[in-house]
């Protein structure tokens, strides 16, 4: 018994270690390129280009009026940027909150039915006008120099959206600490995605899209609720380019309490399990380079890995735990020092241990990474204690009901 | 439009994963090879220590008691049985390395059980002894638990020898022992002076079994107590 599910560890071991080799090389590659384009972008653009930013609402009077200052705030031309506020419907007073913004000549605002967030975002395709376009949700702010940021990216004529790099508005306690490292690690495998041409998500917030994206393929589709994945697809499938602009920051608020993160996170992991199975015929397809030989299929794999290798340790914690107790209940508590025996024969030297730290090692690593180019800072607190200790825990639950829900809840709607 | 694929890239981090996963499998097994040696160094010490102790009684056959103590055995039995017991649950019982351990280690502990008697006929001591058999497969749900009992009982008294044995190991010696304490195959069991007990015994059914371990228990704390009245 043991011996399968080492070797079934070991398996999903090597498949993560040999992504994470391959992202550092990626990395090493390409760290000089990271700096030429900081410069790049640092010197801006000749001439604007115009953008239209949606925002759909929905039930969302608390934040909405913050988020469209934001976009009020940003550090671009005024007479280049659109502001379009789509009202989805909302039962609350989201659309008397944003009616001190009517007499703005850069917003404009529409009501309509309510109809879920895709047909928001194709309301206001349906209606635009400029170059370029792009949507902030509601929950969501914007840093000043993030749109002026992406337009450096668009001088490539190829260049077809451009991705903003997500952090979180003011992440404070053990959950939302933890989100902000797994955010930072998205900002650094996102820009290596992009560098092998294989971003295969365009985030809700603050993604710009040329116009003729939505033009040539067509508007956003409900796709799970995911339609962000879903576009990014359809959009990697027709080989169009898609680019990560590392510097150019979204805030997003994050979720405060554990269901809530839960329901999120199954949201986007049942999306990613039901749009990949969609496009599964991209899946080990060369015509689809990177992102279909080895980016996606990594994704799918680490989905099962993740949760295999979780109910081993939950399995093998658990039973841990319960020798302690039947030691604890037969023959009482005994303290002594722990080192005070200390013995060297008594280190774990399994060779998981060993392919353990250098997996852990290479993920800190990259997460340092992260943050020296989303903050252009090492640092390290508090947020990666919380990521490495609790996120291995966290993380299963959501992609286990995500597989449950994929694998079982259509079925069971058909009866 | 079929895109770039960075067919060297692929090979160089498929290369030096199998590089770092080589390097942990060359230092798991060194460390794996490490501790087998040390356990085979202790046992090898046991053996000396127990063949010094057969010779020097026999030279001394006619000498004073003193002289051959029970204190002359020797003292790492408890420590290679818990290595031993670290390793096989690391390596797996069915490992050949450990089945050889286990076979020498228990050879060893009858020798010692055998000359531990010698010595307390020849100095008319009652020999403070436990022989204790249990099973590492799932026919034994209790032995986990006697297990503990027993190692607490080893560090609480230092002077009690323990001696366990796996019952279905195949060493002739064993299963000779075995059929002299005629014990059957109910598990764990455990032979005090030469009586057998059945099912799991806590450390009070033990102790009562033994009452000499409650003279030791007030010889410990009244030596403490001087020690630490010295001090």
């Amino acid at each position: 018994m043991t011996s399968i599910t080492d070797l079934i560890t070991y398996i999903f071991l090597f498949a993560s270690l040999n992504f994470e080799v391959f992202l550092l090389i990626t990395y090493f590659e390409n760290r000089l390129e990271i700096e030429k384009e900081n410069a790049w972008v640092s010197l801006g653009v000749k001439k604007y280009p115009t953008v239209t930013i949606i925002v759909p609402c929905w039930n969302e009077e608390k934040t909405v009026s913050k988020t469209i200052h934001s976009l009020l705030s940003l550090d671009y031309p005024k007479n280049k940027l659109k502001i379009m506020i789509v009202n989805d419907g909302s039962t609350d007073n989201t659309w008397q909150n944003i009616q001190k913004f009517k007499n703005n000549p850069q917003v404009e605002m529409h009501s309509k039915e309510n109809g879920g967030k895709h047909t928001a975002l194709n309301f206001g395709l349906s209606r635009l006008k400029t170059d370029l376009v792009g949507c902030l949700d509601a929950d969501s702010y914007v840093h000043k120099d993030a749109l002026k940021n992406i337009v450096v990216y668009f001088q490539d004529k190829e260049t077809m959206t451009v991705t903003p790099s997500v952090k979180l508005w003011k992440p404070k306690g053990p959950l939302q600490l933890l989100q902000k490292v797994e955010y930072s690690f998205g900002i650094f495998t996102r820009k290596m995605f992009h560098y092998m041409h294989a971003v295969y998500i365009t985030p809700g917030p603050f993604s710009i899209f040329r116009r003729e994206v939505f033009e040539k393929l067509g508007g956003y589709e409900h796709a799970h609720n995911t339609e962000d994945i879903e576009i990014a697809l359809r959009m990697q499938k027709s080989g169009y380019k898609i680019a990560h602009a590392h510097n150019a920051m979204v805030y997003t608020v994050p979720p405060s309490t554990l269901p809530k993160l839960l329901k999120q996170r199954i949201r986007w992991s049942y999306g990613f399990i039901k749009n990949a199975t969609d496009y599964k015929n991209m899946f080990f397809n060369r015509k689809y380079g990177n992102l279909g030989v080895f980016i996606l299929p990594m994704a799918a794999i680490s989905i099962i890995s993740v949760l295999t290798i979780a109910s081993i340790s939950v399995f093998n914690l658990g039973h841990m735990f319960f020798n302690e107790y039947i030691r604890l209940q037969t023959v009482g508590l005994n303290l002594h020092w722990p080192f005070a025996n200390f013995d060297w024969f008594y280190i774990n030297t399994k060779l998981i241990a060993f392919v353990g730290i250098v997996t852990t090692i290479g993920t800190i690593s990259m997460i340092l990474i992260s943050k020296r180019m989303s903050e252009g800072k090492w640092d390290v607190g508090m947020d990666l204690i919380y990521f490495l200790v609790l996120y291995m825990f966290i993380a299963p639950l959501w992609i286990g009901k995500a597989v449950f829900n994929a694998l079982f809840l259509v079925k069971a709607s058909w009866r | 439009m079929v895109q770039n694929i960075s067919s060297k890239k692929y090979l160089y981090s498929f290369i030096i994963t199998v590089i770092i996963f080589g390097t942990a499998i060359y230092l798991s097994n060194y460390f794996g090879q490490k501790k087998l040696a040390e356990i085979r160094s202790i046992q090898d010490k046991i053996a000396i220590d127990i063949l010094s102790s057969e010779t020097q009684f026999s030279l001394l056959e006619d000498s004073l008691c003193k002289d051959v103590g029970v204190g002359s055995l020797s003292t790492e039995l408890g420590n290679l049985e818990n290595k031993l017991t670290y390793t096989e649950n690391e390596r797996g019982a069915n490992d050949s390395e450990v089945q050889t351990l286990k076979r020498y280690y228990s050879l060893l502990e009858i020798k010692d059980y055998l000359l531990m008697n010698r010595i307390s006929e020849k100095c008319k001591k009652t020999p403070l002894s436990i022989i204790y058999f249990y099973s590492t497969d799932d026919s034994c749900p209790d032995c986990q638990r006697e297990g503990y009992v027993l190692t607490r009982l080893r560090e609480t008294y230092p002077e009690l020898r323990i001696y366990s044995f796996d019952y279905n190991l195949d060493v002739s010696a064993v299963k000779t022992l075995i059929s002299i304490k005629k014990v059957k195959n109910q598990l764990p069991a455990i032979v005090i002076k030469d009586r057998a007990y059945y099912g799991f015994q806590s450390i009070e059914d033990l102790e009562k079994a033994i009452p000499e371990l409650q003279i030791l228990k007030a010889q410990t704390a009244s030596s403490t107590t001087a020690t630490s009245t010295k001090k």
